[in-house]
Formats: structure tokens, C-alpha cells, sequence
């Protein structure tokens, strides 16, 4: 099952500090919802302030996008620009 | 479809055909935001305070009312009081609430030109009369500038409801720190113990402004039916619609953006500032409101980006191998909390493979303009940072300092200190390239130097869409809603040509407003050339397949036996038939008998987008007695993925390293004893001119990104990355004194060459 690590600390306030976990999902709509079942708020954080880094290909506001069980998936802070 | 890989195939990408909207700007045709005018006009201007930090006492408007010619004042009363909620919009984190107290200040005055009012009168002198007549009572309260003297617990607080997130347990009390966050890698404290040789250094940016030519500007119009107009230039017209729509509590769809011909943005455009409160005198007026901001208003009511602190250990083993690092930042946000201190985090050490590595960032708030992006926000400062640490470090060590940076380069596989693993990756590419330069061979003279610098930028995709329309004639439209900053005109319309088969000259671009194309993100993020181009590439693809149709109505066969190639349909093969090959153009003008007008409009939200990696080389001559930099050469390598339009990334380049010498050299916000700004103008507010600069040479080093048809990167953002640290290795190299604080202007130059009087110059030196 993919393994999700949180990188940095904003998103650790929901997990009681965990930095890593493991996620039963196969899409990353899946992975939040799991997230947000488990730490009540992480979900919502996620979708608001959060980059989904797979296998080192960021992506940002993409639920369809497929974890396979061998996924690296790092929550990183959402990135912008000028 | 791709196209990487074929690069010697391409007739239009690639190539420098000259831009679309080069005539417009030379003659003086292309309207920009103060060039538009309505009948009925009136004229907008805001008052400020004076005051770095005060309260509100009160505000009387009733003699600028009063005054004859005036039709609308406005003050916070008239916005809705919108509660506190965080989204990530534009270009970054944003509170709407601070938004609308940074167009308009509610209850406190938070830095010198807080906009506390505005007027709409039948001209400028009279609207300038009226903002006299308004009185406003102040409470003048302690404020504090600097960032560090800001996060000091005695500190004059700006807000009594900020209370740092990112510290356990919620502190008890309020504080000018918004926010500290923190990322690790491996173990620091392991690392530094097994390191041979530890260097631990303090540097400091300024806030600089993006200084864009062009100040903001727009006219309104609010209809009777609630309907409203804004012609504004911005980075955005779908962002300016949502700010609007947000601030003044309206729909959405009662609002049409319209965007202008932009001069400049560099991020500081991502904002809205005058919009709502142009909307709010124009629904109070019923007249269409025109306002235009002053170079005076742009620097003191705008945001430039953080000035910091930054604090840098790195430990290393005596080959040069580094085997931890440590970096505590500290931003500026301005007047409320949003300081781009986590891309900085991010960004710092990205170019390396460390494997022990703590980054703390905090995000601070002072009495100054909320801070705005500005290319690559946050990470110039840190790489300031580490890039002149890095610098210090290979000189401790002896070690050549591109040479320190090749054996720590990231590279396929490494790991970054923020998570994702880098793949498809240029880095050490940049170096080479650097290193074989002929100028980086150049012999230097007496109180010359050289310095070597490298940078990283993310690089966004997003939400864009594009249209791609088969005019009459065959000639083709190509409509995008991305802001045109960085040639993404010119671009779009070439990958568009490309796509099709045809000739540039064939296809002509434009930005439409937000009724006439799907949304479109924000022109930033170096994101554009990739997104929107995504988009465009689609669209074409999609009208390829309407013209193999229509060539199959024409010809009774099926599509499927028709192939397209350099714009026209061929049957696929001696099956299919035989039959002359059908231009564009004739398919075109058969379109009304063959199923009507053929276009195709395309939206997506581009992911993947790869990573820019820059390594510059900078060599100064440094005057003795006046303390003078001058630029001899420069040299910015950058991965670019593939250049559409080579001489477009060549420019953004070039721009990107002079905004980066001037952020080096000269600029700087000067406060006086009342934390009033005290250079608002170009006078004195020092920015490089195109006399103070050399021939900048721009290398494009090509390793495409597989997620984009036609092998693109960002280009825009990262060449503002080194600049700063290199010009700093350049400084120290020739004169053989470390300069840690920006601006490095000629009295902080010679101050240092007289404080460390012993260290010889070069030249007395050889």
C-alpha cells in the first residue's frame, strides 16, 4: 500500500506529529479521504495548502491521478510563483 | 502527441520569428491599463495614512462630499466586513479578510500609505481636492520595521488575534510571527558531528519591489442591472474578477474582466489593490471610475517581496563532500501574514544532495506594504544565503567553487530536502555548460572577481484554457486567457503553427477576457509556456481531427484514411484513394458544407510541471575609492526544457539577472524616524538601467521535460535566483572581503574594504 509522508510541518498538527503512513487508496481522491477519515481536518488541508509529490511528479488539485502500491507519495506545501 | 526528440523536424518552434505584439509597443498602439477612457468618467484617488501604525479614530468625508465635482467617497464602511479564511488563490496563501483591510484599512492603519479612503470626482485636481477635505483621526501607535526586531517579544504587536501556527502547544499570547514551519532530512545533529569542517554564517536581503514600468491602473464601469466592467492590467483578468467578486460580496458572473496590455508584473500583478475599491466609487456614483496609482503609490502601497535573515550551517567533509546543512529563515511579510518563507525553505538546498538536513522558516508581519510575489518567491533569499555560504565554504576548504557544487550537485534519483525524489533533471547540465563557457576562462584583472551561483525553481502547471479557431481563409486564431508577460502570445501561436503545419504567419494570437475564453490561472508560476501551451496543443490537436473530417467529406472517404502533415490532409495510402493534397485553407473555406465553423476550445489542469535549474557566473570590478560595482560579464546558464522562442527565454533571462543585480547592488527602502518610506521614486529608489549593465549572455541548456509535448519547462522565474550570491562570490573574490548584507551599495562596499584594512586587495595583492 502507498507509503505518504508528510514533508514539513504544517500538515503534522492533524496526525499528532506522524510523518509517515500508510494509505490504503489506488487514486489520490481515495488517499485524502482516508487521510481525513483518519486525522479529522488533514483532508481539508490537504485540498487547501497541499502539492502531492508521486514518484517525484508534483501535482496539484488532481484527484484522478493513480497510486499504485509501490507509490513514494510526499504531502508537500502547495506551490505558486510570480 | 510529442514532439521531443525531433527537434531538427520542427519548421516553427525553435525558430525567432519577430513578436506579436512588438509593433503595438514600439508605435505606442498597445493599450495598456491608464489607456483606457469611457465617456462620463470619473477619476479615482485614494488617501493614506501617514502613519506607520495607527488606529482609527475616525473618518469625516462630509466636506469632501461637500466639494462640487465630487460623486463617491469611500471608506472600509462600505466593503463588507468579511471574516478570516485561508485559501490558496493567485499565486500563493491568502486570506481574504487581509485582502480587503489591505485595500482598504479597517480599525488600524498598518504602514506608511495604508489606503484609508477614496474619492471619485469629475478630475484629477478635484479628486486630489477632496482627498485634502477628508479628516481622519488617528491614534498613533509604536510600530516596528525590521524583521527580527519584530519577532522580540516586547515587539509593538500589528494584530491582537495572531498567534504563531506551527508551535505546540497554541501560544498564550499574540505575536508579529505569523507562522513557523520547519522540514527535515536524515539527522543534522548526526551530521554536523560527523563533519570535518563546519561553517555557520549570517546574511540579510532587503525588501525589493518587482518595479514594474507600468503602475497599476484600471477603469470600471457598475451598471444600473448590478453588471460590471474592469479593464485592468494585471497578471490575471480571472483572478481580478474572483478578488472582486470576493471583496465586494457579488457573483461571479455579474462581473466581465477585461485585461490590458500589461507592462511588467514580475508577481506584483497577482494582487488586486484598486479594482474593488474603483468598483465600490463606481456603484456609489453610478459613473464609470477611472484610477491610476502614482510611482509614489506603487512603492508605498504595493507589495514588494521579504527582506530576511538568513542564518546558514553547513558541514562538510574535507573533500568537500557535504554531509549536513542547517538554514533558519526569517521573512518579512508585510502588514499581514503570508511571507513566501516556505518556498524559500523548499528551495534553499534543492540543487544539492545532503543528506542531513533542518530548515526552520518563520513568517513575520512589520509595519510595511503586505508583502506581493515577486519570480521565484522566497527562493532568491535563501540561495542568497546558501549560495555565499557555499562560496565561503570552498574557499575554506580550497576546493573550485563550481567544482564543490558539481561533487554536491542533485541529480536523477537524489531525493530533495522537501520529499519528492528528482527525475528528468538538468542541474549538472547548467554546470557543464558554465564551466565550458568561453567567459568562464576569461582572464581577470586587478580588483576584478569572479563568482559562481545556482539557483532552483519549482515551476507550476494549473488551470488554463486555450481555443484554437480556423478562420475563413484557412488563417488561424489562437485565443488563450493567460496575461501576455513573457511572450506566451508569441508562443501559443507557435506551438499552435507547429501543430497545424503552417507557417507563423499564418496564425495570430489573443487574450481573451473572462467572458470569451474557459478560466485561466494566474500568468505565473512560470507556468504559462507549459499550461496554457498544453492547452493550445490540444486544441490544435483536436482541430487536426475536425480537418481530417471535413477532408473526408470532401473527398467521401473515411478519416481514418486521411493523414495530416505540414498542413495539409494526404490520403493515408493507395488504399485511400487518390487525390491531390488538401490545404487548411481549402478545407476552410468548404467549412459552412462540410458541418460549419471548425475550432476547438481545450481546458485542462496541466501536472508535471519540471523543475528549473540555473547556474550563473558573474565577474565585477570593483572601484577602491568609490566603492562601484560594475558588471563586467555575465553569464546564466539555464535548463529551459526547449525554447519555443529562444530569443523570449533569452530575454526573461536577462531581465530575471538584472532585477537580481539591482536587488544585489542598490536596492533598498529607505524608512525615516516616523517609519515612513522615504525613497517612493526611481530617483532614489536605485534600479539597474540598461547603461549599468554588460551584453548578458544567456545559455540555454535543453533537457526536455517528458510531460509536455513540446518538452517545455518554466523559464521565467528561476533566472532571479542567483544573481544576488553570485554578484556577492564576484565581490569577495575581487576584493577579498565578505559582503553578507544586501544592497552591497559602494558606502557599504568601502565600509568594508576599510574595516578589513589589512585583507589586500587584488591588486596590491599581485
Amino acid at each position: 500500500m502507498p507509503r505518504v509522508v508528510i514533508s514539513g510541518s504544517g500538515a503534522r498538527r492533524f496526525t499528532g506529529g506522524l510523518t509517515e503512513l500508510e494509505v490504503e487508496a489506488n487514486t489520490v481522491r481515495r488517499m485524502i479521504l482516508e487521510l481525513d477519515r483518519r486525522f479529522p481536518g488533514l483532508g481539508h488541508q490537504i485540498e487547501e495548502g497541499m502539492a502531492v509529490a508521486i514518484d517525484g511528479e508534483i501535482y496539484q488539485d488532481a484527484y484522478q491521478v493513480a497510486l499504485t502500491p509501490d507509490s513514494e507519495v510526499y504531502l508537500i506545501p502547495k506551490i505558486g510563483g510570480g | 502527441m510529442t514532439f521531443i526528440g525531433k527537434k531538427e523536424d520542427l519548421k516553427v518552434v525553435g525558430t525567432r520569428p519577430i513578436r506579436p505584439d512588438g509593433v503595438d509597443k514600439v508605435t505606442g498602439r498597445a493599450a495598456f491599463g491608464a489607456d483606457m477612457t469611457m465617456p462620463g468618467m470619473l477619476w479615482g484617488k485614494i488617501k493614506r495614512s501617514p502613519h506607520a501604525h495607527a488606529r482609527i479614530v475616525s473618518i469625516n468625508t462630509e466636506k469632501a462630499m461637500a466639494l462640487p465635482g465630487v460623486r463617491a467617497v469611500v471608506t472600509a464602511a462600505d466593503f463588507p466586513e468579511i471574516a478570516s479564511e485561508e485559501a490558496f488563490v493567485g499565486e500563493g496563501p491568502m486570506n481574504f479578510r487581509d485582502l480587503s483591510r489591505n485595500c482598504m484599512a479597517r480599525g488600524k492603519a498598518l504602514y506608511d500609505g495604508h489606503a484609508v479612503a477614496a474619492v471619485a470626482a469629475i478630475s484629477p485636481a478635484v479628486a486630489d481636492q477632496a482627498l485634502n477635505l477628508i479628516e481622519v483621526e488617528y491614534e498613533v501607535l509604536p510600530y516596528v520595521i525590521d524583521v527580527e526586531e519584530a519577532m522580540a517579544p516586547d515587539a509593538p504587536l500589528l494584530h491582537d488575534d495572531l498567534y504563531t501556527q506551527g508551535v505546540e502547544p497554541k501560544p498564550e499570547r499574540p505575536s508579529n510571527i505569523a507562522k513557523r514551519v520547519t522540514f527535515a532530512k536524515g539527522n543534522a545533529e548526526a551530521g554536523f558531528a560527523e563533519a570535518e569542517h563546519i561553517i555557520e554564517r549570517r546574511y540579510t536581503t532587503q525588501p525589493v519591489h518587482q518595479a514594474y514600468i507600468e503602475p497599476h491602473a484600471c477603469v470600471v464601469a457598475a451598471a444600473a442591472d448590478g453588471q460590471m466592467q474592469i479593464w485592468s492590467s494585471s497578471q490575471g483578468q480571472f483572478m481580478v474578477r474572483a478578488y472582486c467578486a470576493k471583496l465586494l460580496g457579488l457573483d461571479i458572473s455579474s462581473i466581465r474582466a477585461i485585461p490590458a496590455e500589461i507592462g511588467g508584473g514580475f508577481g506584483g500583478k497577482t494582487l488586486v489593490y484598486l479594482e474593488p475599491v474603483a468598483l465600490a466609487l463606481s456603484k456609489q456614483s453610478g459613473r464609470p471610475v477611472k484610477m491610476v496609482m502614482s510611482r509614489e503609490e506603487v512603492f508605498r502601497g504595493t507589495g514588494p517581496t521579504s527582506g530576511g535573515v538568513i542564518e546558514v550551517k553547513l558541514g562538510a567533509k574535507r573533500d568537500g563532500t557535504i554531509v549536513a546543512a542547517q538554514l533558519v529563515l526569517k521573512y518579512q511579510a508585510g502588514a499581514f501574514p503570508g511571507s513566501p518563507v516556505q518556498p524559500g525553505c523548499m528551495c534553499g538546498f534543492a540543487m544539492y544532495d545532503i543528506p542531513n538536513v533542518s530548515i526552520t522558516g518563520y513568517d513575520v508581519v512589520s509595519n510595511r506594504p503586505k508583502v506581493a510575489a515577486y519570480r521565484a518567491p522566497g527562493a532568491p533569499i535563501s540561495s542568497f544565503g546558501v549560495e555565499s555560504c557555499l562560496d565561503e565554504l570552498a574557499r575554506e576548504l580550497n576546493i573550485d567553487p563550481l567544482a564543490l557544487r558539481e561533487k554536491n550537485a542533485a541529480h536523477e534519483g537524489t531525493k530533495a530536502v522537501h520529499g519528492p525524489t528528482w527525475t528528468n533533471i538538468g542541474y549538472l547540465e547548467t554546470l557543464v555548460a558554465a564551466k565550458d563557457h568561453p567567459n568562464y576562462r576569461i582572464p581577470l584583472g586587478p580588483n576584478q572577481g569572479r563568482g559562481i551561483a545556482s539557483g532552483f525553481w519549482f515551476n507550476i502547471g494549473g488551470e488554463s484554457s486555450a481555443a484554437v479557431h480556423i478562420n475563413e481563409d484557412g488563417s488561424v486564431s489562437v485565443v488563450s486567457g493567460s496575461p501576455d508577460i513573457g511572450g506566451s502570445r508569441a508562443s501559443m501561436a507557435m506551438m499552435a503553427a507547429e501543430t497545424l503545419g503552417l507557417p507563423i504567419d499564418k496564425v495570430k494570437p489573443i487574450v481573451a477576457d473572462t467572458a470569451s475564453i474557459g478560466f485561466t490561472h494566474v500568468t505565473g508560476g512560470s507556468r504559462v509556456t507549459y499550461a496554457t501551451g498544453m492547452a493550445t496543443v490540444q486544441a490544435a490537436e483536436r482541430v487536426i481531427e475536425q480537418l481530417k473530417t471535413r477532408a473526408g467529406m470532401i473527398w467521401d472517404i473515411s478519416p481514418e484514411a486521411i493523414e495530416w502533415k505540414e498542413g495539409k490532409a494526404y490520403p493515408a495510402g493507395p488504399n485511400a484513394g487518390s487525390f491531390e493534397p488538401l490545404s487548411l485553407a481549402e478545407i476552410a473555406t468548404k467549412a459552412a458544407r462540410t458541418g460549419g465553423p471548425i475550432g476547438a476550445e481545450v481546458s485542462v489542469n496541466a501536472q508535471g510541471a519540471g523543475p528549473a535549474f540555473a547556474t550563473h557566473v558573474c565577474d565585477v570590478e570593483v572601484d577602491p575609492e568609490t566603492g562601484h560595482v560594475t558588471i563586467l560579464r555575465y553569464t546564466a546558464v539555464q535548463d529551459c526544457g526547449r525554447a519555443i522562442h529562444p530569443s523570449y527565454v533569452e530575454g526573461q533571462i536577462q531581465g530575471g539577472v538584472t532585477q537580481g543585480i539591482g536587488w544585489a547592488l542598490s536596492e533598498e527602502y529607505i524608512y525615516d524616524k516616523q517609519g515612513r518610506m522615504d525613497n517612493p521614486g526611481f530617483l532614489d529608489y536605485r534600479c539597474p538601467v540598461a547603461s549599468d549593465m554588460p551584453m548578458l549572455d544567456a545559455v540555454i541548456v535543453e533537457v526536455p521535460n517528458p510531460r509536455h509535448p513540446f518538452g517545455v519547462r518554466g523559464v521565467g522565474e528561476v533566472p532571479i535566483v542567483p544573481p544576488m550570491a553570485a554578484v556577492a562570490n564576484a565581490i569577495a573574490d575581487a576584493i577579498g572581503t565578505r559582503l553578507r548584507d544586501l544592497p552591497m551599495s559602494p558606502p557599504r562596499l568601502l565600509a568594508a574594504i576599510d574595516g578589513e584594512g589589512p585583507e589586500p586587495m587584488r591588486a596590491a595583492a599581485e
